[in-house]
């Protein structure tokens, strides 16, 4: 019963509050310091591909923004889906803190991924299942962001905003998966493989590095977001007093 | 480093990616500390106004 103290713990807004803003420099420093060591590593470390050439660098930006754009969607279904089962407002406030962290990323991920497309598949788009169904999951954090902005009351918008969220999910094993259901130009899993990467270590350590400095990133910025939603749901709170004495 | 910022002929696809990259982390940086100062604002305002509130006497 103990292990569970912290999470109980984090149903407190002055904690989640106060915890947030203690985490926040040991997530930021090694956000940055590890996000500019994965890029100096893809663009200068790295060794070209021997297919793809220099243009293959484009996968240190590539690769880490589709990662959390997931994660991020993840996390942010699995909140909406703690805040509609327990009734927790500060699960919908994570999810509310989530979507236009998620949402940035994954237009970073469509973009990279054009800018990688146009000179290896001689085209900025098609209409595949891995874009099509990354570009499904930009709507649907749009979507999210839109439905919670369209609701005056907080209670309702985040009923209705984490329904989309939870229905949402089913899109990202899709994302996932699609390379391998259906016949794709985009190329299949180059990290999450079954039988390991399929990367020498030269190319693959400046990777892992982008992908710690990318989720560090998501996660510092969740928990500055998160501070102001519990602020701006929380602004009537006799804790609050503290902080304007403070 | 003209070699190198040329990228093999891909510097036109592979700078923009990372210059986008730039940009996607600047904005979530601004738009993050943007959104807390603005709700912080306001939540001293709302504290400020609800201490200087007279209190109902009690009948």
């Amino acid at each position: 019963m103990a292990t569970w103290t912290w999470f109980h713990k984090l149903a407190s807004p002055p904690y989640l509050y106060r915890t947030a803003g203690r985490l926040l420099p040991w997530l930021a420093i090694p956000a940055i310091v590890l996000t500019l060591a994965g890029a100096y590593g893809g663009l200068v470390r790295a060794p070209a591909d021997y297919q793809q050439g220099e243009a293959f660098r484009i996968i240190y930006v590539h690769a880490p923004s589709a990662w959390l754009s997931l994660m991020a969607y993840t996390v942010m279904a699995a909140a909406a889906a703690v805040g509609l089962i327990w009734r927790m407002k500060l699960a919908h406030a994570l999810a509310a803190a989530t979507a236009p962290i998620g949402a940035s990323f994954t237009l970073l991920c469509l973009a990279t991924g054009s800018l990688w497309g146009r000179p290896m598949w001689g085209t900025w788009w098609v209409w595949d299942a891995r874009l099509t169904s990354q570009l499904i999951l930009f709507f649907l954090y749009l979507g999210y962001m839109a439905l919670h902005s369209a609701y005056d009351d907080t209670q309702r918008a985040d009923r209705a905003a984490g329904l989309l969220a939870v229905v949402g999910i089913v899109n990202v094993p899709i994302i996932h998966f699609s390379v391998y259901w259906w016949n794709t130009l985009h190329q299949g899993s180059t990290v999450l493989r079954a039988d390991g990467p399929a990367m020498p270590p030269s190319m693959l350590v400046p990777l892992l590095v982008s992908f710690a400095g990318y989720t560090l990133g998501y996660a510092a910025l969740a928990c500055v977001r998160l501070r102001a939603e519990v602020l701006g749901r929380e602004r009537n709170a006799s804790w609050l007093q503290e902080l304007g004495r403070g | 480093m003209e070699h190198f910022l040329a990228m093999g002929g891909y510097g036109r696809f592979v700078w923009p990616s990372y210059a986008l990259a730039l940009a996607v982390f600047a904005w979530n940086i601004v738009a993050a500390r943007r959104s807390f100062t603005s709700a912080r604002e306001r939540a001293l305002r709302t504290a400020a106004a609800n201490r200087a509130a007279p209190t109902e006497p009690k009948t």
